[in-house]
């Protein structure tokens, strides 16, 4: 940077960088090779780092016929079932916190810090601490094994409401003046004006809740009990039997691919979307 | 913190309220308050009808060693994939900050593992090490070493942290990064103009200006390996063998499910919420001092 630097030093980045890359990239370069491979090969330990001829009986096979032991689904009905829950957790978690951000930040009420206050403290509270009674309550509902069940507890949380109120924060006072004198009201106020200036943080989060609702394990994995429900994540778990005998390798690391594919796409596609997401978001 | 103008209406704002409200009291303090409820309380055997019995739930927990054993698995998982994974994220994000060619590709090519369940990377690191067929587990075997996670509650440790910190490196580097770049270069070139070598550049003037987001991921990082794993654990080594695998989220979920004990697990339940309470706590107080200064 300042100095003429020793050769040595120079090198030095790239090699602990691509070191770096090894360590991140090795454990799915193996997976990947698992899902070319035939079962005898896997299962005599005979694998090596070379890819075998088998891709595409493989991925025919998990993708539409499914595993012939624990789960029994074609994995593109898990698939499925997993883009659903992470759609309806990602939209409705925008649409429910965008438009309760908006009426904390615009409007004055009676009980306006309460019912912020009321959202903000859930930050403290994972699914993971409260998951039996949660449980509980969806049974009670009649929510087990559908998607609502799956998506509509995991789409209240605070951190929306938070990142939208702190965005419209930062949102000049001057151009809710000026829509009030040309006589919109606060419905074309927010169509108008804060909607159009909201869409990168929209995006932003949209890239991470995407992610989030994909990834889904232990919440999919108690409140469905029918096969036609799975979600890859829990697909694939149930593809490892404890008894190794049992299980289809070949198709387990096929399945595992699959399930990596959608959200790391999104990660390098929308790069930028996504740090910012990211960064945001935890703030 | 306001806005110098408001609209005014009384019941647009709580109509746009609530379907927040409404989905945050049925799914969040209703169960929560459930939870504390069930806590005090014991099942029948027939699991027909409950009984309060106050403490006695925690007085239990706090009597048995399984739970202090999951307390020391937590702290022992905690502390090795925070430090690791923080260290590890330090040094290659100081690396990728240089200017180097192709910063933005190796960016790229480790922040992407992000995107992968915390289950699946359980899963492939079962893959490699899984003793009769994986390809490193057998490279293991075959220099000799017993190598066996499925009976050694050691080794079986060894795997869920080294699967955890993987799967956190790319969040940490990603932020480390972000608080590298937002570091005036002006300052780095002025102490080089003093003549103090990189070493003491970095320790002297990058890492203590790096320490708010340090303590920042650490906080994450702690709530991370508290409840996030628990995909990996359950994929890789299901809490076991013996029980050396379990950690106190692993153990509400097993005692509530297998076990049944409902008011146990409650009462397990409960006790993490304080713990992320005072983890929450922690970090705003770190957050504000942080805008003060």
């Amino acid at each position: 940077m300042v100095e003429n630097r020793h050769w040595f030093f120079r090198l030095l980045p790239h090699v602990v960088l691509s070191l770096g890359v090894f360590i991140v990239a090795f454990p799915v370069y193996v997976a990947f090779v698992g899902s070319t491979l035939d079962a005898t090969t896997i299962a005599n330990g005979q694998m090596t780092l070379i890819p075998g001829g088998h891709m595409f009986e493989n991925y025919y096979r998990t993708l539409f016929v499914g595993t012939s032991g624990t789960t029994r689904q074609p994995v593109l009905a898990m698939m499925f079932n997993s883009f659903v829950m992470a759609m309806t957790i990602a939209i409705g978690k925008i649409v429910i916190s965008i438009i309760s951000a908006y009426a904390v930040v615009y409007y004055r009420f009676p009980f306006r810090m309460a019912a912020f206050w009321l959202i903000f403290v859930t930050l403290m509270l994972p699914v993971e601490v409260r998951i039996y009674p949660t449980y509980k309550i969806v049974a009670d509902l009649g929510m087990l094994d559908t998607y609502a069940g799956l998506a509509v507890p995991l789409i209240a949380s605070a951190t929306g409401t938070l990142l939208f109120r702190q965005f419209f924060m930062t949102i000049p006072d001057e151009l809710m003046e000026a829509s009030q004198i040309d006589g919109a009201g606060p419905v074309r106020f927010f169509i108008d004006t804060v909607l159009p200036l909201s869409i990168t943080t929209i995006a932003a989060l949209f890239v991470i809740q995407f992610i989030y609702g994909w990834n889904q394990y232990l919440w999919p994995l108690l409140i469905t009990t029918r096969d036609n429900m799975q979600t890859i994540v829990i697909g694939i778990k149930k593809m490892i039997v404890t008894q190794d005998a049992l299980t289809e390798w070949q198709l387990a690391m096929t399945t595992a691919v699959l399930a990596m594919l959608p959200p790391v796409a999104v990660v390098i596609l929308m790069q930028r979307l996504f740090v910012r997401g990211l960064v945001e978001t935890e703030k | 913190m306001d806005k110098r103008t408001a609209f005014n209406n009384r019941w647009l704002p709580l109509l746009l309220l609530l379907p927040q409200l409404v989905i945050t009291l049925v799914f969040f303090y209703w169960p929560a308050s459930q939870a504390v409820w069930s806590s005090f309380r014991i099942e029948d055997a027939f699991g027909t009808s409950t009984e309060f019995v106050g403490l006695e739930n925690y007085q239990v927990l706090f009597s048995t060693p399984a739970y202090y054993q999951a307390m020391v698995t937590t702290l022992i998982f905690s502390t090795a994939v925070t430090v690791f994974s923080l260290s590890i994220a330090l040094l290659l994000a100081v690396m990728a900050d240089r200017e180097i060619k192709g910063a933005g590709v190796y960016r790229t090519l480790l922040i992407w593992p992000y995107a992968v369940a915390p289950a699946i990377a359980g899963v492939l690191w079962y893959f490699m090490f899984q003793p009769s067929l994986g390809m490193v587990a057998r490279g293991l075997r075959g220099m000799g070493y017993d190598w066996n996670p499925l009976l050694n509650g050691n080794q079986a440790m060894v795997l869920v942290i080294v699967a955890a910190t993987w799967k956190q490196i790319s969040y940490n580097f990603l932020f480390f990064l972000a608080g590298l770049q937002a570091i005036p270069k002006s300052l780095i070139e002025s102490a080089a103009i003093d003549g103090a070598r990189p070493a003491r550049r970095f320790w002297t003037i990058v890492f203590p200006l790096l320490s708010p987001t340090a303590f920042f991921l650490l906080v994450v990082n702690v709530v991370y390996v508290f409840f996030d794993t628990f995909g990996i654990i359950d994929a890789v080594t299901g809490g076991g063998p013996a029980k050396a695998t379990t950690t106190l989220v692993y153990k509400v979920f097993a005692d509530g499910r297998l076990g049944g004990d409902l008011g146990g697990s409650a009462a397990q339940s409960v006790i993490l919420m304080f713990i992320v309470i005072a983890l929450t706590a922690v970090q705003f107080r770190y957050v504000e001092r942080r805008v003060n200064y």
